[in-house]
C-alpha cells in the first residue's frame, strides 16, 4: 500500500503529464484508506502479545492462610508467577528496625514501591506481618533471608535481613534497601488485604 | 418361518443403524439469547458435567460471555469448589469412566463443532426405552449409544412410537417419533426448549468468540468496500490513458 | 537525502532492482483478470508466513498438548481466533489462487517456449505447497489430522522392498505419533517455507527474464531496431529491457498500472477472504473438517476420511485404481504429467484464442474433470463413484495424451504480430 503513496513522485516520470486533481485526490484517498487498513490489520498481531486468559488466571489474587506462621518464620507464596514473602516479625525485630535507618537509602519509603497503606516504618498493614515481593529491585534475582546474625556479616549491627546473592544488594526486615549497594529502591510491597485475622488476599487492596 | 420373522424384526434396526434414516431436526439456536445460554449452562452444569468435561473452557470466561456475575456463577453453577478462573473439568476419573461406559465420556467443549447443532438437538430428544441395552435406553441418531438418558427426569419415560401406514400396499409400522409417558418435570414443548438452550450453550462453547468475530468481520467488510471504490476509481483513472 | 540514497545505491542496488523488477517492468497492457492470481498468491504467502509466526508463539508441538494449545489459541490468546482463522482460511485461499494461476498458464500457453522453466519452478512451488499444507494440517492433532497423516504416510508403504521401513522412518515411530508431529512441525514452520520462498524468488526472476505472457500470447519484446520510434512504448521502461529489445507500445509499466489493477483484484479477493474468515471459517466442513475438532484418537477411525478439498482430485485418482502400488503411481503420475506439460504441447501458438476448437474443448473438459475428481475424492464412497472416478481419471490423462497427439499439426488461426486493438 505504501507504494501508492510514492506515486505522486513518480507519476511525472512514468506518465503523460496530465496528473489531474482528481488523480491526486484518488491517490491520496487510496493511500490513506489503504494505510488505515494496514494499521487495522496490525491490531490483532500487536494485541495478541497481551497476557492471555491463562496468564491472567495465574495472575489472579492469591489467598494465603497465615494462621500457621510462627514468630520469625518466613513463608513463600506465588503471585503472578513471582515469589511473595510473608514474614511474621517478632516484637524484638520490630523494635530494632529504627536502629539502622541511617544506613538506608530510603528509610521513609518515599519512592512508590508500596501501596499507600504501607508507607510507614514497618511497611505493612499490620506491624507483625511483612508482605513483600521477593524480587530484588536491581536486576530481578530473589534475595536470601539471612537470620540470627548471619546478616551482620554484610551490615554491621543488623542481625537479620535480605541479601541478594547476584550483586550483593541488601535489604532490612521491612524490605528497605541499604546504602552502597546496586539496588536503588526498596523491595516492592504488593497490594494485599486481610479478609480476617488469619487470611490475607494478595493482589488487591481493601476498598477505602 | 420364525427365522424370517426374526429377520424382519431386525430390518428396522439395521436401517436405523446407518444413522441417516432419522432426519435431523433443525436447531434454531440463537447465540445472542443470553437467557437461553444461561439456562443451557445451568442444564449442562447440573446434568452433563458429572461425566463430561469442558476442559478447554474456563468458568470465568463463560460467566462473562453469558452475562453472569462471578459471584452468582460460583454460587449456582460451580459445585465442587473450584476457583472461578478454573477450567470446567469433571471430577470423574477417566479410567474408571472408561470401564463404566465402555469408553471415556468425550469432552464436550467442541462437540457442537464435531456433530453440528442439529445432530445434538435431535440426539438429545430421541432417547427411547430399550430394555435390551445396558442403560435401558437406546437412541435414534446414535444407535447403541453407551450413555444413560440423564435427562429422563426432565423428559419423562420416552418411548418409540409407530403408526401403521400403507407402504407398497402393505400395512407397515412406521416410526413417527418419541412420546413420553408424561412422567417428566417438563412437557414436550418445555423439554424441546430446554434441549435447544443446552444446544445453544454447546454451540457457544464450541466457538466462544463467534459473536465478536462477526462484529469485527462486519467492519472489515465495510472497510474493504470503501477501499475497493477508491482503488477502482484510481485504477480507472490511470488506465484511461492506455491506448486500447 | 538524495546524497544518502545515492550512498546506499552505490553499495546495494535497491532502487535499481525496484525499478527493474517492479516500477519499470514492462507488462502487456492486455493482461486480464486471469493475471491477478500471481499477485494474490504472493499476498497469501505473506499472510501465511506472518500468521504462522504468530501461531507458533502459542502452539505446542507435542501429542499431549497440540490439540489443547490450538484451543488455547482460539479461546485465551487475545485475537488468537482471528489469527488462527487467517491462517486456516489462507491455506485454502492459497490453493484457490494457485489453481486459478495454473489454469491461466494452461489456457494462454504460458508454459510454452521460452517459459518452460518458469512453469517447472511454478510446479515445484505447487509441490512444496502441497507438502506444506499436508504437514500443517497434521499439527492441530485432531482426528482428521491423525488419520489423514496415517493414510498419506501409508502411501509410501506401496514402494516395493523399502516401503514399510520408509514409513517407519518418516513416522519416527511404528505409528503416527508425537515424534511425527514434532518433525512435521519443524518442516512446516521452517524448512518448507524457506524452500517455498526461495522457489517463489526463482519463479519471479525467471518470469522477468523471459517476460510476462498475455492473453494473446504475443511477444511484446521485439528485436532491437525492428520497431519504428512511433511504435515503441511511451512509458518509462527500465534500460535492462530497452537496451536489449525494442519494447512495443503494447505495454504498461508494472507500477502504477498493474499494481493498481492488482489492488482492485486484491480488494475483491479480500472481501471473500474476510467473509469466510469471520463468518464461515469451517466453510461447511471443507476448510476445517468437522472430525478435526475431536482430539486424535489412535483407536477410533472417523467414519469417512477425506483429505482437505485441495487434495481431493488426486485422492480420487488414488482411489480409482484398485491396486495399491499402481494407485500411488497413478496419483503421482497425475502431478508429473503437469510437470512435463511444456514438452507435451508441441504447438507453436500459445493462447487458446488462436488455437483449434479441439484444444479449447480439451482444456474445458480438463477443468471440469478436475473439479469432478475433486468432488469424487471429497465425498463418501458409493458404487457409482468407483466407475465415475475411473472414467474421470482416464479423461484426466486423456487431456495430456490428446494434447500431445493433436498439437503437432494443429489447425491454428493466424497470430497477430502485435497485441490487437
Amino acid at each position: 500500500m505504501s507504494e501508492v503513496s510514492i506515486d505522486a513522485k513518480n507519476a511525472e516520470g512514468t506518465e503523460q503529464p496530465n496528473s489531474s486533481n482528481r488523480r491526486k485526490f484518488l491517490t491520496v484517498a487510496t493511500s490513506v484508506v489503504g494505510g488505515l487498513g494496514f494499521a487495522a490489520a496490525t491490531v490483532p498481531f500487536i494485541g495478541s502479545w497481551q497476557p492471555s486468559a491463562k496468564a491472567k488466571a495465574a495472575g489472579a489474587d492469591v489467598e494465603v492462610d497465615i494462621s500457621g506462621v510462627q514468630p520469625g518464620q518466613l513463608i513463600r507464596v506465588m503471585w503472578r508467577s513471582k515469589p511473595v514473602w510473608v514474614v511474621r516479625r517478632t516484637p524484638e525485630l520490630l523494635a530494632s528496625l529504627g536502629a539502622h535507618e541511617d544506613q538506608l537509602k530510603d528509610p521513609n519509603s518515599e519512592a512508590e514501591q508500596q501501596p499507600a497503606f504501607a508507607q510507614n516504618q514497618y511497611r505493612s498493614l499490620k506491624d507483625e506481618y511483612l508482605v513483600l515481593v521477593g524480587i530484588c529491585t536491581h536486576l530481578g534475582c530473589s534475595p536470601q533471608h539471612l537470620t540470627e546474625g548471619a546478616f551482620s556479616e554484610y551490615a554491621e549491627g543488623v542481625a537479620e535481613g535480605f541479601f541478594c546473592p547476584c550483586h550483593g544488594s541488601k535489604f532490612d526486615m521491612a524490605g528497605r534497601v541499604f546504602q552502597n549497594v546496586p539496588a536503588g529502591l526498596n523491595l516492592v510491597v504488593p497490594p494485599y488485604q486481610y479478609v480476617d485475622d488469619t487470611t490475607i488476599i494478595i493482589g488487591s487492596e481493601a476498598e477505602a | 418361518m420364525k427365522k424370517c420373522l426374526a429377520l424382519l424384526l431386525l430390518v428396522p434396526s439395521l436401517v436405523f443403524a446407518a444413522g441417516s434414516s432419522v432426519p435431523l431436526d433443525k436447531a434454531n439456536f440463537d447465540l445472542t439469547d443470553k437467557a437461553s445460554l444461561q439456562n443451557g449452562a445451568r442444564i449442562f452444569m447440573n446434568y452433563c458435567l458429572g461425566c463430561h468435561q469442558m476442559q478447554y473452557q474456563r468458568y470465568q470466561r463463560t460467566f462473562t460471555d453469558l452475562g453472569i456475575p462471578d459471584e452468582l456463577g460460583q454460587e449456582y453453577l460451580q459445585f465442587t469448589g473450584e476457583k472461578v478462573s478454573d477450567y470446567i473439568t469433571s471430577a470423574m476419573p477417566a479410567e474408571a469412566a472408561a470401564t463404566w461406559f465402555g469408553a471415556p465420556p468425550p469432552d464436550l467443549t467442541l462437540v457442537a463443532r464435531v456433530r453440528g447443532a442439529d445432530w445434538l438437538y435431535t440426539y438429545l430428544r430421541t432417547f427411547y426405552v430399550d430394555e435390551t441395552k445396558t442403560f435401558g435406553v437406546n437412541n435414534k441418531v446414535f444407535p447403541n449409544v453407551g450413555m444413560p438418558h440423564v435427562l429422563q427426569g426432565l423428559q419423562g419415560t420416552p418411548r418409540e412410537t409407530y403408526e401403521e401406514k400403507m407402504v407398497d400396499g402393505e400395512l407397515t409400522p412406521v416410526y413417527v417419533g418419541i412420546k413420553t409417558d408424561g412422567d417428566g418435570q417438563l412437557n414436550a414443548e418445555e423439554y424441546d426448549q430446554a434441549i435447544l438452550d443446552l444446544v445453544n450453550f454447546l454451540e457457544y462453547s464450541g466457538e466462544p468468540g463467534r459473536l465478536k468475530l462477526e462484529s469485527i468481520g462486519k467492519y472489515a467488510l465495510i472497510f474493504v468496500c470503501i477501499f475497493f471504490v477508491f482503488a477502482y476509481l484510481l485504477k480507472k483513472d490511470y488506465w484511461r490513458d492506455v491506448k486500447k | 537525502m538524495n546524497a544518502f540514497l545515492g550512498w546506499i545505491e552505490q553499495r546495494i542496488p535497491m532502487m535499481r532492482v525496484a525499478n527493474m523488477h517492479a516500477l519499470q517492468y514492462p507488462a502487456p497492457k492486455n493482461m486480464n483478470f486471469w493475471y491477478v492470481f500471481g499477485f494474490l498468491a504472493t499476498i497469501v504467502l505473506v499472510n501465511q508466513i506472518v500468521t504462522g509466526i504468530w501461531l507458533t508463539m502459542n502452539f505446542e508441538p507435542s501429542a499431549e498438548r497440540a490439540f489443547a494449545s490450538v484451543e488455547y489459541i482460539m479461546r485465551e490468546v487475545p485475537y488468537g481466533d482471528v489469527i488462527r482463522y487467517m491462517h486456516s482460511t489462507g491455506a485454502s485461499a492459497f490453493f484457490i489462487v494457485v489453481y486459478m494461476h495454473m489454469f491461466r498458464g494452461m489456457i494462454y500457453g504460458s508454459y510454452q517456449k521460452p517459459r518452460e522453466l518458469l512453469w517447472v519452478f511454478g510446479m515445484l512451488i505447487y509441490l512444496a505447497l502441497m507438502a506444506e499444507a499436508f504437514m500443517g494440517y497434521v499439527l492441530p492433532w485432531g482426528q482428521m489430522s491423525y488419520w489423514g497423516a496415517q493414510v498419506i504416510v501409508s502411501l509410501f508403504s506401496a514402494i516395493p522392498v523399502i516401503g514399510p521401513d520408509l514409513v517407519v522412518w518418516i513416522q519416527g515411530d511404528y505409528v503416527i505419533s508425537g515424534a511425527t508431529l514434532n518433525r512435521f512441525f519443524a518442516l512446516h514452520v521452517i524448512a518448507l517455507p524457506l524452500v517455498i520462498v526461495i522457489l517463489v524468488f526463482l519463479h519471479i526472476i525467471a518470469l522477468h527474464e523471459v517476460g510476462s505472457n498475455n492473453p494473446d500470447g504475443v511477444a511484446i519484446k521485439h528485436k532491437k531496431g525492428s520497431l519504428p520510434e512511433s511504435e515503441k512504448t511511451q512509458y518509462k521502461i527500465h534500460e535492462y529491457y530497452t537496451d536489449k529489445y525494442d519494447i512495443a507500445d503494447d505495454v504498461v509499466p508494472f507500477f502504477p498500472h498493474i499494481v493498481l489493477k492488482d489492488l482492485v483484484a486484491f480488494s475483491i479477493f479480500l472481501f471473500g477472504f474476510i467473509y469466510v474468515m469471520f463468518f464461515a471459517p469451517e466453510m461447511g466442513g471443507k476448510f476445517l473438517e468437522h472430525p478435526n475438532f475431536e482430539i486424535a484418537n489412535p483407536l477410533k477411525t472417523p467414519e469417512h476420511i477425506f483429505p482437505v478439498w485441495y487434495f481431493t482430485p488426486f485422492y480420487a485418482v488414488l482411489k480409482a485404481v484398485p491396486d495399491k502400488l499402481l494407485g500411488v503411481l497413478t496419483m503421482f503420475g497425475a502431478i508429473a504429467a503437469l510437470f512435463i506439460l511444456p514438452w507435451l504441447d508441441r504447438c507453436k501458438v500459445r493462447s487458446w484464442r488462436y488455437r483449434s476448437g479441439l484444444h479449447k474443448a480439451n482444456l474445458i473438459v480438463f477443468a471440469i474433470v478436475f473439479v469432478f475428481l475433486g468432488y469424487l475424492g471429497g465425498t463418501p464412497q458409493e458404487n457409482w463413484k468407483i466407475i465415475a472416478s475411473q472414467v474421470a481419471t482416464i479423461m484426466y490423462f486423456g487431456f495430456f495424451v490428446l494434447l500431445f497427439l493433436y498439437s503437432k499439426n494443429e489447425a491454428t488461426k493466424p497470430v497477430p504480430a502485435r497485441i490487437p486493438k
